[in-house]
């Protein structure tokens, strides 16, 4: 049987300087918040970032932000976090904004082999100017290239030995997309079980797109309701 | 009544049973407490679930259950969770029957301008662009004037643009306003609404209906 579980500090250390990481999650729910920490350690320079969302100051993928980790950012909306926001302005990190929709489109692209895709989305509005436009059937659309990363680090409820996964509520997000769109994924799971164990019509990703899983611990800190965002 | 929720209970009438609505952060996430608890119409967030409910309090949340802008919320009976491509496919699809968003400035055209003010404020584009363009219908819910009493409603906008002609209707704390072909026109007014005091604070010409105006 095949089992891809390992550590954090093995599969974390084939991402070097300068590479290119999705990292899934909207918000905190489908964060992977132990890779995150686990690589701020090894203390790399240099990223290329892409999610959603910058989380919030102190949290996931801002931490390597603070710490100097990355220097570009590709992302949906950041609202929920002013330290980042503050770096963009200040030209400290290279920031690309995308419509929600039309990123996870282009993550979907990059994991499908499909190279580009033509959108109507931001049309006569100031995205068409720093993108390619083409004429199509008689009407002007927006050049969108598909993404895909070097790394991408996913985070999953449920995983098997092989890497079929299963997800969470509003965990899900991008994550199926961004392991399908990196060279090399790696998934923290708060259940690890063994091959044959996970119900195939659960399972939200299929083992193939996967080569490392880590168990991580559920009742971390990083993983409990945040007060601050609730009633 | 806090003017929020006037502008957020008459939102919520105009929504009709069956429908697949979207419900933008800020004021339009207060129309689910507007909703009626059995209602069949199904909220759409765009992290990935249809059938959304009311926000919940820390001890009743689910730590991977929120909407888009963070709160934690209740599931409805019926409700499903999916990727965020497929929840977008949902918009651009044309399964979206509504959406209903706030803004920084709307034009008597429909053009929208909600997402950007350059050199100031540009925390993202998130999912507004594709609800505005793609949502059968956009409602703009927003106070009819900014804080410094300047209209929100205006011949163009001078912020650069979230979509162009997008906007079918504009729900104010004092006036309800459809756009029909690029024009601005008077549904109802708010009870305690002065029609004068309204087209006043209203930057654009407005059509006004003959005899009674339906009040709100």
């Amino acid at each position: 049987m095949t089992d891809k579980t390992t550590t954090p500090e093995k599969a974390l250390a084939r991402i070097k300087d300068n590479s290119t990481l999705m990292i899934g999650g909207f918000g905190a729910p489908g964060t992977p918040f132990t890779l995150i920490r686990e690589l701020i350690k090894q203390s790399p320079a240099g990223l290329t970032l892409i999610k959603n969302d910058a989380n919030e100051e102190g949290m996931g993928i801002s931490l390597l932000f603070e710490a100097g980790c990355a220097d570009t950012f590709m992302v949906s909306h950041m609202g929920l976090n002013n330290r980042v926001i503050t770096m963009m302005n200040e030209g400290k990190i290279h920031v690309q904004m995308f419509p929600q929709g039309i990123m996870a489109e282009k993550i979907r692209a990059g994991g499908a082999g499909i190279p580009a895709f033509l959108t109507d989305i931001g049309m006569k509005t100031i995205l068409q100017e720093k993108r390619r436009t083409v004429s199509y059937a008689g009407q002007d659309y927006i050049l969108e290239p598909a993404l895909r990363a070097d790394f991408a680090l996913i985070h999953a409820a449920e995983a098997d030995t092989f890497g079929n996964l299963g997800f969470s509520k509003t965990a899900r997000n991008f994550n199926p997309l961004m392991a399908m769109a990196a060279d090399t994924v790696i998934v923290e799971a708060f259940d690890v079980r063994e091959q044959g164990a996970l119900d195939p019509d659960s399972i939200h990703l299929p083992g193939a797109f996967v080569d490392h899983v880590i168990r991580v611990d559920r009742r971390k800190n990083d993983y409990q309701v945040m007060k601050h965002h609730a009633l | 009544m806090h003017y929020k929720d006037k502008i957020a209970a008459r939102a919520a009438a105009e929504l009709e049973s069956g429908q697949i609505v979207n419900l933008g952060i800020g004021l339009p996430t207060l129309i689910l407490e507007h909703l009626p608890q059995d209602t069949d119409i199904f909220v759409h967030s765009e992290n990935g679930i249809l059938g959304m409910g009311e926000r919940c309090r820390a001890k009743e949340a689910h730590p991977m259950l929120i909407d888009s802008g963070g709160g934690y919320i209740f599931s409805r009976t019926g409700a499903s969770f999916f990727d965020s491509a497929l929840s977008f496919s949902l918009v651009r699809g044309g399964r979206l029957d509504v959406a209903v968003l706030g803004t920084l400035e709307v034009a008597g055209n429909g053009d929208l301008a909600n997402w950007i003010i350059p050199g100031k404020f540009a925390p993202g584009i998130g999912g507004g662009m594709e609800l505005a363009q793609k949502a059968r219908k956009l409602i703009v819910t927003t106070t009819h004037t900014t804080r410094k009493g300047a209209p929100k409603i205006i011949p163009k906008c001078t912020l650069p643009v979230t979509a162009k002609g997008c906007v079918d209707m504009i729900i104010t704390e004092l006036a309800v306003l459809d756009i029909i072909d690029a024009r601005l026109h008077l549904r109802e007014l708010a009870r305690e609404a002065d029609l004068d005091d309204v087209l006043e604070k209203t930057g654009v010409e407005v059509v006004v209906p003959q005899g009674d105006i339906p009040v709100f």
